[in-house]
């Protein structure tokens, strides 16, 4: 059986070409979930929505909806917020107009009056919401939530499945909305970090159930296989293809050299790539996306140990590939899954395995911790394995995020990114990060490619020139605000820039020193206030800094000053927010409640932003 | 110090040119002259430097007057470059020098050194060839504790560095221990009398405020401009010129009768440093220019320091030294001038005879019945290197009370002033820490009678290797010795990293300066205890040219010489090289 080839007419042919080169980057992910949603109905809209793209749809193609429809999202790489696009253009495409709303700036007094919600809600580090849907996430946890009895409601979890608390937010979010009387139009999907495939049956599904008078059943069959075409796959103004997550751009690696000198208890390098021709561009603040590839002894060390022959052609999304290629290319082989458990346990039959598949979360978690897919195939054995088998326990191979350290203005078609090693030992092997392990084997090795793609951080920007901003990064935390920086230096900003850096060592680890030594000099950088935790006792962290400092601190935040913190999510970041508490009540002259309420305040106006990891 | 100065004394009998001198303002002399003006006595912002938290360096300007404190700053030259490329600032550490006059040290002295060397200076020190002892690798962070350490123990760093009368040398003879006493007396005399008094030193380091802000009676010898460039002074016992008194800016040579100090003939106008490709620079031997009794040191060393600090060019730092000073003016004016200042003619010199600028080594009965041993040091490096644990050993010795330790001009120590009867306890404990000074194979007594500066990786001047190169060097040259039957004979030979001179090689037997990495140049032909300059041989070549010529020079040397002639003498005799008679002729 052969499905024809569709094509267009001259005159679509036309319409399409005008179009294509006056679409952003948001336009087109919006048409690509709206096409969909027309192939999914099977009907033609009757007008093209104007120009709003994904924040507001305008036409109504069809019947007019009974029920109003917000497609709300909490993202911090902006996964969440690409699906919820694709949802209204679905929607809207089925003739359900739709509202888009980022929870970081969603008033929460609409919410009673909202009729179908729709939740792309993704999870950050140990089970929390995205830093800047915090205040979302607390609104609708605490007493002053609305009851929601005439909301129809459905939630789409994003997570990774390497984490103990996997697609917690978007749990929270469904019990909660539930609990507040709103009834639930689907089930509750939870993603792994390969979302789309999930993503699009999903979208498929509730779009059928919101459209009226459509029968639910039956209406995720109606999306064709293969689902929406990506916006990766939209033709650009030249004919190329757009790069994205699905069609990385290959760099060019310029230079990659380690910053952390010698004696250094840790390795921090500084990447160069080129983005010259492929229209990538990016603002300060957003991250690049880098697809690795599998350590090479690694995937030796696999194959060896389940007598699998890498040359063995398997499937893939890309065709048919040998067994040796796609498990460097395609699979992340380092860190198990509940996935591979799962698999593991039903190939091997091992009773440790099955408690743990059968178990609680958390041990199961705590064994991955422990026990990366390696360990687990040379504990237990499964005699006459196929790639087949393997390959089913494994999960794609996810490209990684790195906060951009460059800007364009000082580095016209360069991305730099600041890039930790993650190297350790476990059961006496050595282990690398999959990303920054491959960083630190290519070297800065030439004619070498890395393929990569922007992911924007709409969170994370500077503010207007003659805003004052304060800076707290530690380790590669300082990433973006290199960027800030050139960028700020570029365009003659006026506005004061104090750096709070923290790291373990002054001597070795004073991450782009000379540059921070230059920019003072220039008056671009006004201040600048390191901390270094590991040259003197007792350790001195930023918050450390923060509070000697704190006088200064309340000034330049009472002058309008942004604070950033970026880094560690797990220490620091908490640690600067406690802190920071303490100079507002201290300096401000205010209670414990009062200054929470003050931090709370300049979160609420993106005065208090976040990138923590 | 006197405070006459020569703007206000009555004008000299001559007429000279005064365009470049003290006597102009600070507009139309080197930079360095208005810095030295406005350092508020040398205290800069020294301090505010030394907190600073985005580097571990301090300004230029702050580091040139802590030079004045006995600092350098340095940086580790072998990770310039990859730390550049790491975005990260040079690895910068800081050189401290002390003032130890005569190079005598106590053994509460060595131990405090010993204790800083472990805990800021990368568990060693260095012996320097002005008999004092150097930190390298010094945190700037930890600077201000190291001078505290140092005051703990009535040691300074006040003139080891800078535009002041440098750490005051003072021959070590030991055999004659009861004149040596004297001598160091009046040397310690000396150097309390020629150091700097600003109080900026008690402030920056210590902390100390000022009882009353600095004014103008703050320094009543040198004032705010100090002196044109470094004074180095130094006192010989003959017969041994350890101290190389030709080349100080002023020397003043022991006289005694029957053990008894009775004067000193004085000697002006010694000096090493040169620049390559810049003949009109170029080391300098001193000139004797008479007699002075004992009472007379003070006011000598007022007149003949005063004349340089009023006459010496302060417009051309690489012209400022005092021997330029004498070969512009002449000799004739100078030594009126100094007479003029002090009010009497100096008496003729006396006669006097040097034999050696060496080291004796291994032990020696003084007169004073005391027991001496004279321990060389390569390079003047105190660490523990394998079986030869220097460090750990000297502090043994020092921890039991067993000596005084003097310190030599070629970098090595005496163990001083030991009694007969502790002889045998510093034996075994030299042994049990692996130190010995027997001359076997591998420590021929050209090794014996070497010295290198320090140069790569930390000064930051060097061209090339000297104190790392050297000991390799001369295991091939011993291999030269060997062929041509010379390995027992004394030879002098000296490596500097650059044309500075710290290592005085324009006075041994051989020199090697550098000029580029593995590149150096290869002077013959001094005399054997410092009385003649060499000359260059070889320019800018390596390590085959500079064995080729040695083997050569060394072979005629080994068949044709003459009863007891010295290499340095013989090269000149046999054609080799041209007999470098005045320094002004050096580069000719």
């Amino acid at each position: 059986m052969s499905t024809p080839i569709p094509t267009l007419t001259s005159e679509q042919q036309d319409q399409l070409q005008r179009l294509a080169p006056t679409v952003d980057r948001d336009q087109a992910i919006w048409l690509s979930g709206y096409f969909a949603g027309l192939a999914g109905a099977g009907t033609a809209p009757a007008a093209l929505p104007a120009d709003d793209g994904a924040a507001a749809a305008t036409a109504a193609p069809a019947a007019p909806a009974a029920r109003r429809l917000t497609v709300l999202y909490g993202t911090d790489t902006g996964n969440s917020r690409e699906v919820a696009g694709q949802v209204a253009a679905a929607a809207t495409a089925q003739g359900v107009p739709a509202e888009v709303a980022d929870m970081a700036d969603y008033k929460t007094r609409l919410l009673k009056d909202e009729q179908d919600l729709v939740v792309i809600a993704a999870t950050h580090g140990e089970g929390d919401p995205p830093p800047s849907a915090i205040g979302f996430f607390e609104f609708l946890a605490g007493r002053k939530a609305p009851k929601l009895p005439d909301v129809r409601f459905a939630v789409l979890a994003l997570g990774d499945s390497t984490y103990e608390h996997y697609c917690s937010a978007g749990k929270q979010l469904d019990a909660r909305l539930e609990e507040l009387g709103a009834s639930r139009l689907a089930d509750r999907v939870d993603c792994d970090v390969d979302y789309e495939d999930d993503a699009e049956a999903w979208i498929a599904d509730v779009v059928a159930r919101l459209v009226p008078d459509e029968p639910p059943a039956g209406a995720a069959a109606a999306v064709p296989a293969g689902g929406a075409p990506s916006v990766d796959g939209a033709a650009s103004s030249n004919g190329a293809v757009a790069h994205g997550k699905k069609h990385p751009f290959a760099a060019p690696l310029l230079e990659n050299v380690v910053l952390t000198g010698r004696g250094s208890s840790k390795e921090t390098r500084h990447v160069e790539l080129s983005l010259e021709g492929s229209g990538l561009t990016y603002e300060p603040g957003d991250a690049l996306g880098v697809v690795p590839q599998n350590d090479p002894q690694l995937v030796e060390a696999l194959l060896d140990r389940l007598a699998l022959s890498g040359d063995a052609t398997v499937p893939t999304k890309q065709g048919d590939r040998p067994l040796r290629e796609a498990l460097t290319h395609a699979y992340e082989i380092t860190a198990g899954t509940p996935r591979f458990i799962e698999q593991w346990a039903t190939l091997s039959g091992a009773g440790e395995l099955e408690a743990l598949r059968d178990g609680d979360a958390k041990a199961r978690f705590d064994y991955l911790h422990e026990h990366h897919v390696l360990d687990i195939v040379e504990r237990f054995p499964v005699p006459g394995l196929d790639a087949a088998q393997l390959l089913a326990g494994l999960r794609p191979l996810q490209p990684r995020l790195y906060s951009i350290a460059s800007s364009l203005a000082a580095a016209p078609d360069e991305a730099h990114l600041t890039v930790s090693t993650v190297r350790f030992e476990l059961h006496g092997r050595p282990r690398t990060g999959v990303a920054s392990g491959h960083l630190a084997r290519i070297g800065d090795a030439e004619d070498l490619d890395v393929p990569v793609y922007v992911q924007a951080n709409e969170h994370f920007r500077l503010p207007a020139d003659d805003v004052p901003i304060i800076m707290v990064g530690a380790g590669t935390g300082v990433a973006p605000y290199r960027a800030f920086l050139q960028e700020r230096e570029a365009r003659g900003a006026e506005g004061r820039n104090w750096l709070v850096f923290g790291e373990r060592n002054f001597r070795s680890d004073f991450l782009y020193q000379v540059e921070w030594q230059q920019l003072l000099k220039d008056g671009v950088l006004t201040r600048l206030d390191p901390a270094f935790s590991r040259d003197a006792t007792p350790k001195t962290y930023v918050q450390d800094r923060l509070r000697q400092a704190g006088r200064d601190v309340w000034a330049w935040l009472e002058d309008g000053a942004r604070i950033y913190v970026c880094g560690d999510a797990t220490n620091m970041a908490p640690d600067v927010d406690a802190t920071l508490a303490e100079i507002v009540a201290e300096h401000g002259g205010k209670g414990e409640d009062d200054a929470r309420e003050y931090l709370s305040a300049l979160k609420r106006e993106h005065r208090y932003l976040l990138d923590v990891y | 110090m006197s405070t006459t100065k020569t703007t206000q004394a009555a004008a000299p009998a001559v007429e000279v040119d005064r365009s470049r001198d003290l006597s102009q303002p600070l507009e139309k002399l080197a930079p360095e002259e208005s810095l030295k003006f406005h350092s508020d006595y040398l205290a800069g912002t020294i301090a505010t430097d030394l907190v600073d938290e985005i580097t571990r360096a301090v300004d230029e300007n702050n580091n040139k007057l802590m030079k004045f404190h006995g600092i350098y700053q340095q940086d580790d030259r072998d990770l310039r470059d990859e730390r550049r490329q790491q975005k990260l600032e040079p690895y910068f550490t800081f050189m401290l020098r002390g003032r130890l006059p005569g190079g005598v040290c106590t053994p509460e002295q060595w131990l405090k050194i010993d204790e800083l060397g472990r805990l800021h200076g990368n568990d060693q020190f260095r012996l320097t060839t002005r008999q004092t002892f150097q930190f390298h690798y010094l945190d700037r962070n930890a600077l201000r504790e190291v001078m505290i350490g140092l005051r703990d123990v009535g040691l300074d760093g006040k003139a080891a560095c800078g535009d002041v009368a440098r750490t005051v040398m003072s021959g070590v003879h030991p055999g004659l221990s009861k004149l040596h006493k004297q001598v160091y007396e009046q040397a310690r005399i000396a150097s309390d009398h020629v150091i700097h008094k600003t109080s900026a030193y008690e402030e920056v380091w210590f902390g100390e405020k000022p009882a009353t802000p600095r004014g103008d009676d703050e320094e009543p010898f040198y004032g705010k401009q100090y002196m044109p460039r470094k004074f180095k002074i130094g006192f010989a016992v003959p017969p041994s010129n350890d101290i190389d008194i030709y080349s100080q800016d002023l020397g003043f040579v022991a006289i005694a009768s029957r053990g008894k100090l009775k004067g000193f003939n004085v000697v002006i106008g010694g000096g090493m440093g040169r620049t390559d490709r810049a003949p009109e620079t170029y080391p300098r031997l001193g000139d004797v220019i008479g007699f002075i009794e004992v009472d007379q040191l003070v006011p000598t060393l007022d007149a003949v320091m005063g004349v340089q600090r009023d006459y010496g060019d302060r417009v051309t730092r690489s012209h400022a030294r005092f021997k330029y000073t004498i070969d512009d003016k002449g000799l004739p004016f100078i030594k009126g001038e100094i007479e003029r200042r002090l009010g009497f003619a100096l008496a003729p010199a006396k006669r006097f005879r040097f034999d050696s600028n060496g080291d004796q080594l291994g032990w020696t009965t003084g007169d004073d019945g005391l027991e001496h041993f004279t321990l060389f040091i390569e390079s003047g490096r105190i660490i523990d290197r394998g079986e030869r644990r220097l460090l750990t050993g000297l502090r043994a010795i020092a921890q039991a009370g067993l000596c005084v330790f003097r310190l030599t001009p070629n970098q090595s120590v005496i163990l001083s002033d030991v009694a007969p009867e502790d002889r045998p306890k510093v034996d075994a404990l030299l042994a049990e820490h692996g130190i010995d000074n027997v001359p076997t194979k591998g420590r021929s007594a050209l090794r014996l009678n070497s010295m290198a500066c320090v140069a790569m990786p930390t000064c930051g001047l060097a061209m090339a290797e000297a104190e790392r190169y050297l000991p390799d060097l001369i295991t091939k040259i011993e291999g030269l010795l060997e062929t041509h039957g010379l390995t027992e004979e004394p030879i002098t030979i000296r490596m500097t990293g650059c044309p500075n001179g710290c290592a005085r090689p324009y006075i041994a037997e051989i020199a090697l300066t550098g000029r580029a990495p593995g590149k150096y140049n290869l002077y013959l032909g001094a005399g054997f205890h410092g009385q003649r300059l060499n000359k260059m041989v070889r320019e800018n070549v390596g390590e085959d040219v500079i064995l080729e010529v040695l083997d050569e020079t060394l072979g005629a040397y080994a068949k044709d010489r003459q009863d007891g002639e010295r290499f340095g003498d013989f090269v000149i005799r046999a054609g080799f090289v041209a007999e470098v008679t005045e320094g002004r002729f050096f580069n000719d």
